[in-house]
């Protein structure tokens, strides 16, 4: 065995299986008996349910039962809840209408689920969905926030009048305002922050399932099951939680569309307990486009108060949130408290104001997708850095650099309400332009220019937070559940180690680096730990994996329940080695007596923990199994620089990233291969966002991009070698010293790539471009603007 | 899907037998297009009849013409040296259709049957000026594609192979993706033989695949890249999308050309 512990390149184990084929997923899953549930969808985007004829449809052959709105509004089912509160300036809260199972009334997105139909076979299910008869009467409906704030504006919800969510603020207007009543100029940018669609290689899917006892079991393509149990079992179904398991085994990629509870989850479970059979619904693509909760969708307007100098005085925010026909489950959170605290990056800005509108339209509702937030406020802050630069002349780097938070200035609170523990965004920056080597470029851009292309260099030194935390403060803001995690360690007799983790593996390979911070703390080698998520019988309880948290919240709780292993560990071999426990040390797998040769292996003392002849028994219990439970004291802090480096052909407008370097400071590194590929996997999915995704609704709510033949997911050949460096400054407040690298990578990349571009289109002009910067966007720019260059 | 009977014929009588005895019988070839239209069940067809077993793959290079075999899998086409040698854009364009398996499942002739307007096979067609074979006769490449999605071929008509006339002196196509499937947006295909100059657009006509005759007229004084630069294609014919406007794409159709004439040499 060689090095295993923190810092090692381990190969990641949970790999074998997945490349031989062997993972469980939910599809994979048979349950005795079941029955398959199909959705007949909304096709409309806005219509009032007149009549719905579900007579043929029961009587076709194979069909179990059909289900609509009416059976849950008859069984008191109320519907989907939302697990965040957002209250407006007014101190009102927030408009918070009920989200059906199945439609009630109206339909509210095209792909909203109207009738369910269970049979034995899926191809039954499917037949006889198309002898459902519904009368609609069509709504007007709208898709951008702009139509449906306008007077007249179709009203999605009579709850939310003028489809108004919330409309909230956070820091201090009079001082923005001061400061910008004595600023020496005034940059404004507006832009759009473009509606993505997750699309995780497993689509969702979910088993039901109910004994005679009323024993329920739902097998969930999930990131969070426990959160899955609380939701759907206190506040939709009303099962007590013992007489409910929920099982998330493999998942194939969530990028936070599987945090949610789904309105098919509840349906399976809820359909099984009143057939007593399994009910089983996995999603074609198609419904995934139109059921998934989708990504981002902000309108905004920013502009930055500056004195003369180019320092940032004041910055001021007026963000627009599409939320879609319903509120997801953490949607209210999203623009607000992932994103405006976000405002101030990794600048020094003294006073910050923003408010945020969230809005319902005829869409699929918008939630959390990688980054969730930080995205939107990443790329609102640097394209604004970058306009300032170009509407003041001042160098790009040298404007980041005279505003940068100082390495010595932390813990650095912002006036956004966060308060940075650490990080040192000068040593990211220039590591990244080292290793981009920015200083060639000029060179590169002549070459380019020979061959006829323009070519372009731009930066993002972004910050963000993960982890979500403190529970307190995170109830305070609105959150109706903690934000804490749990880690059950159970040292097996022979000394093998069992981790039962509340956080979830959706392809992160947990099962890799929680077993390495095991093999580092308690010498046991990798293969000897067993990592067990995602089910919760076995798992004490936990809050999942979203936000970045995992090694970060879930990591901690690991750490603390190992403290108390090693502590219970001392007494035993005190006990064997005849010497106070003060005097034990632990270190390299082995307890031994400070100052003498005298020592137990890990092993030797679990197996006396559950072979206790020779044991302290009148002090201490038998047995090696502890659980922590983890509550950290604030988020934490990853940031870095990020460079891309762009080439357009002149005659296409066809942009290619042909250089991208990510300097990243996480915190310590577990697994720097894992960590290179979840930047790989980050900046990809931020690549797709600059150039690619767009999730296309018309005017009136119709999806125009609902399979990939319209919606273009970015490919291998779309994304180039990128560079991954870390440069590590270690979170002050959590045992391991990590700040997170799930979502660095889709956070500072796509406006590194738009400022590549507005920067290879200098000559044209151009200040700002939205995204996706498609090659017939940027054709029209290349028609439209006679280039300097030529005329010189 | 919708339930169906499936028929594997081993001849190309007993096919068409098959296919004659009921409307709604239909031929499968690599099923890149038709399986995916049966799992969204927005067809309903009674028997399938699977057009595998009828010997009808293989490439044939006799003096005067390539005959390529109407169930010969575009990879196949692609790999072939002798496609390779006596038109290396065809091979090209075989090459460059969607992916590995895309390419090691779809045939010539069911992409020439389906005509999508996106595709890229009936851009060589037309301008190499081939010849369709069907069951029962020979169509003139210039008389085969009627619009989108509709050909010359008659319920029951079955492709058997696509021949294309020899010696071609020039040949090649340019693609423009369209992001998101990887079909032409834009597609064209530009060659000199038996049939003359000619330059064949994909992916951007209303009507399906249509030949560019002011570029033709131009090459076939001028073969270059410059000959074609100025001579622009009216947007008015041309489809209009989230992926591209008219006028983008008959832009591209320019851009596309001079490409092609560059790469045919
Ligand atoms: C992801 C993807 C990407 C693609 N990209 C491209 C691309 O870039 N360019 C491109 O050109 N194409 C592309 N295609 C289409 C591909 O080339 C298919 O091969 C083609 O559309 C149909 O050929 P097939 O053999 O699969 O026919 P099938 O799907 O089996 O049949 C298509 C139709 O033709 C009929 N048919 C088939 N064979 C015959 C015959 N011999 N005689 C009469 N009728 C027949 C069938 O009845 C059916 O109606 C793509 C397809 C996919 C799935």
């Amino acid at each position: 065995m060689g090095f295993e512990g923190i810092g090692a390149a381990v190969k990641r184990k949970e790999d074998g299986r997945f490349l031989a084929g062997r993972g469980n997923y939910v599809d994979d899953i048979n349950r005795p008996g079941q029955v398959y549930a199909y959705f007949k969808r909304s096709d409309r985007p806005h219509a009032r349910i007149l009549r719905v004829d579900t007579a043929a449809a029961a009587s076709a052959p194979g069909v179990v039962a059909v289900y609509t709105g009416a059976d849950f509004a008859a069984d008191g089912i109320g519907g989907l809840p939302c697990g965040w509160q957002i209250h407006s300036k007014d101190g009102s809260p927030m408009a918070e209408p009920p989200h059906p199972v199945l439609a009630q009334g109206k339909v509210r997105h095209v792909g909203d689920p109207v009738v369910a139909v269970l049979a034995e076979t899926r191809q039954q299910a499917k037949d006889a969905a198309e002898l459902i008869e519904i009368d609609y009467e069509d709504l007007p409906g709208t898709a951008s926030v702009l139509d449906a704030l306008k007077p007249g504006a179709a009203v999605v919800h009579d709850e939310a009048p003028g489809n108004v969510c919330y409309d909230w603020q956070i820091g201090d207007k009079a001082a923005v305002d001061a400061a910008f009543a004595g600023a020496a100029r005034v940059v404004k940018l507006d832009l759009t922050n473009n509606r993505l669609v997750p699309n995780a290689m497993e689509p969702r899917a979910a088993i039901g399932e109910c004994d005679i006892a009323g024993n329920y079991t739902l097998y969930t393509t999930s990131q969070n099951p426990h959160v899955i149990r609380l939701l759907m079992g206190a506040f939709v179904l009303h099962i007590p939680e013992h007489q409910l398991r929920v099982v998330a085994p493999d998942v194939g990629g969530g990028f936070g569309s599987k945090i949610y509870h789904y309105a098919e989850e509840a349906l399976v479970t809820w359909a099984a307990g009143k057939l007593k059979r399994p009910v089983k619904w996995t999603a074609e693509r198609s419904e995934s486009f139109m059921s998934d909760a989708h990504g981002r969708d902000h309108v905004s307007t920013a502009e930055m108060a500056l004195d003369a100098e180019g320092h940032f005085l004041a910055l001021k925010v007026s963000t627009l949130a599409n939320m879609g026909a319903y509120l997801s489950t953490f949607a209210p959170a999203v623009p607000t408290y992932l994103y405006a605290t976000l405002l101030a990056g990794v600048y020094k800005t003294p006073v910050i104001y923003a408010e945020v509108k969230a809005v319902f339209t005829n869409t699929v509702p918008v939630d959390a997708y990688r980054g969730a937030g930080r995205p939107e406020a990443t790329f609102l802050l640097e394209r604004l850095v970058d306009a300032i630069a170009h509407d003041t002349g001042i160098d790009r780097i040298e404007l980041r650099r005279r505003n940068f938070i100082p390495a010595n200035a932390f813990p650095y609170q912002t006036p956004v309400a966060l308060q940075y523990d650490s990080g040192d965004y000068e040593t990211t920056l220039a590591a990244a332009l080292k290793a981009a080597d920015h200083t060639g470029f000029p060179a590169r851009r002549q070459a380019a220019a020979a061959q006829g292309k323009l070519r372009g260099i731009g930066i993002s030194t972004y910050l963000e937070a993960c982890g979500i935390a403190p529970s307190a403060v995170a109830g305070a803001l609105g959150a109706r559940a903690g934000l804490y995690e749990v880690a059950n360690v159970r040292v097996n007799p022979t000394g093998s180690v069992t981790v039962f983790t509340g956080t979830h593996s959706h392809g992160q390979g947990h099962e890799t680096t929680f077993a390495q911070v095991v093999a580092e703390q308690l010498g046991v080698p990798v293969s000897q730990v067993d990592v067990v998520h995602g089910d919760t019988a076995r798992i004490p309880f936990g809050m999942g994996t979203y936000g970045s948290r995992s090694i970060a919240v879930g990591g901690s709780a690991l750490v603390k329940a190992m403290d108390k292993i090693i502590a219970k560990g001392k007494r035993i071999a005190a006990h064997l080695l005849e010497a106070s426990v003060d005097d034990i040390e632990f270190k390299d797998g082995k307890f031994s007596v400070a100052g003498t040769d005298k020592s137990k292996t890990f092993g030797e003392i679990a197996l006396t923990a559950y072979v206790p002849h020779n044991y302290p028994i009148e002090e201490l219990e038998p047995g090696l199994d502890e659980t922590a439970f983890y509550d950290p004291k604030n988020f934490t802090f990853p940031g870095g620089c990020h460079v891309a480096e762009v080439e357009i052909d002149r005659e296409t407008g066809v942009v290619r990233v042909v250089n991208f370097t990510a300097v990243d400071d996480i915190g310590r590194v577990i697994n720097p291969m894992i960590v290179e590929g979840q930047v790989h996997g980050g900046v990809a999915q931020g690549i797709g966002q600059a150039l690619l995704e767009q999730a296309g609704y018309d005017d009136g709510g119709q999806i125009v991009s609902g399979s990939f033949m319209d919606y273009t997911m970015p490919r291998a050949d779309n994304v180039p070698n990128i560079h991954v460096g870390t440069e590590s400054t270690l979170c002050t407040h959590n045992p391991l010293g990590v700040k997170g690298v799930g979502e660095v990578g889709a956070i500072g990349s796509p406006p590194a790539v738009i400022n590549a571009i507005v920067n290879a289109l200098e000559a044209y002009g151009v200040r700002h471009l939205d995204m996706p910067a498609t090659s017939q966007k940027i054709w029209s720019i290349l028609q439209a603007g006679a280039p300097r260059m030529a005329a010189e | 899907m919708y339930d169906f009977t499936y028929h594997r014929p081993t001849s190309v009588a007993d096919a068409v037998a098959l296919l004659g005895s009921d409307a709604d019988a239909k031929a499968l070839a690599g099923g890149q297009t038709f399986i995916p239209v049966l799992k969204q069940r927005l067809n309903k067809p009674s028997k399938v009849v699977d057009l595998a077993g009828l010997g009808l793959a293989g490439i044939s290079l006799s003096g005067n013409a390539l005959v390529i075999g109407a169930t010969t899998r575009h990879a196949a086409v692609a790999a072939s040296a002798d496609v390779r040698r006596a038109i290396p854009g065809l091979a090209a364009l075989a090459g460059g259709i969607g992916d590995n398996q895309v390419r090691h499942r779809g045939t010539i002739g069911g992409s020439l049957a389906n005509n999508d307007p996106a595709a890229c096979y009936p851009a060589a067609v037309l301008a190499l000026g081939a010849t369709i074979v069907t069951n029962k006769r020979s169509i003139a490449a210039d008389d085969y594609f009627q619009g989108m999605f509709t050909t010359a071929l008659e319920p029951g008509e079955i492709i058997t192979s696509v021949s294309f006339p020899l010696p071609v002196e020039k040949s090649a196509y340019a693609k423009f993706n369209q992001p998101a499937s990887r079909f032409a947006l834009v597609g064209v295909f530009v060659a000199k033989g038996p049939a003359g100059v000619r330059v064949a657009v994909t992916g951007a006509g209303q009507n399906g695949v249509f030949r560019q005759k002011a570029m033709e007229a131009a090459l076939a004084a001028s073969w270059s890249p410059d000959a074609v630069a100025g001579i622009k294609t009216s947007a008015a014919d041309l489809n209009s999308d989230i992926h591209g406007s008219a006028e983008y794409r008959a832009h591209l159709i320019t851009v596309m050309a001079k490409r092609a004439i560059a790469a045919a040499g």
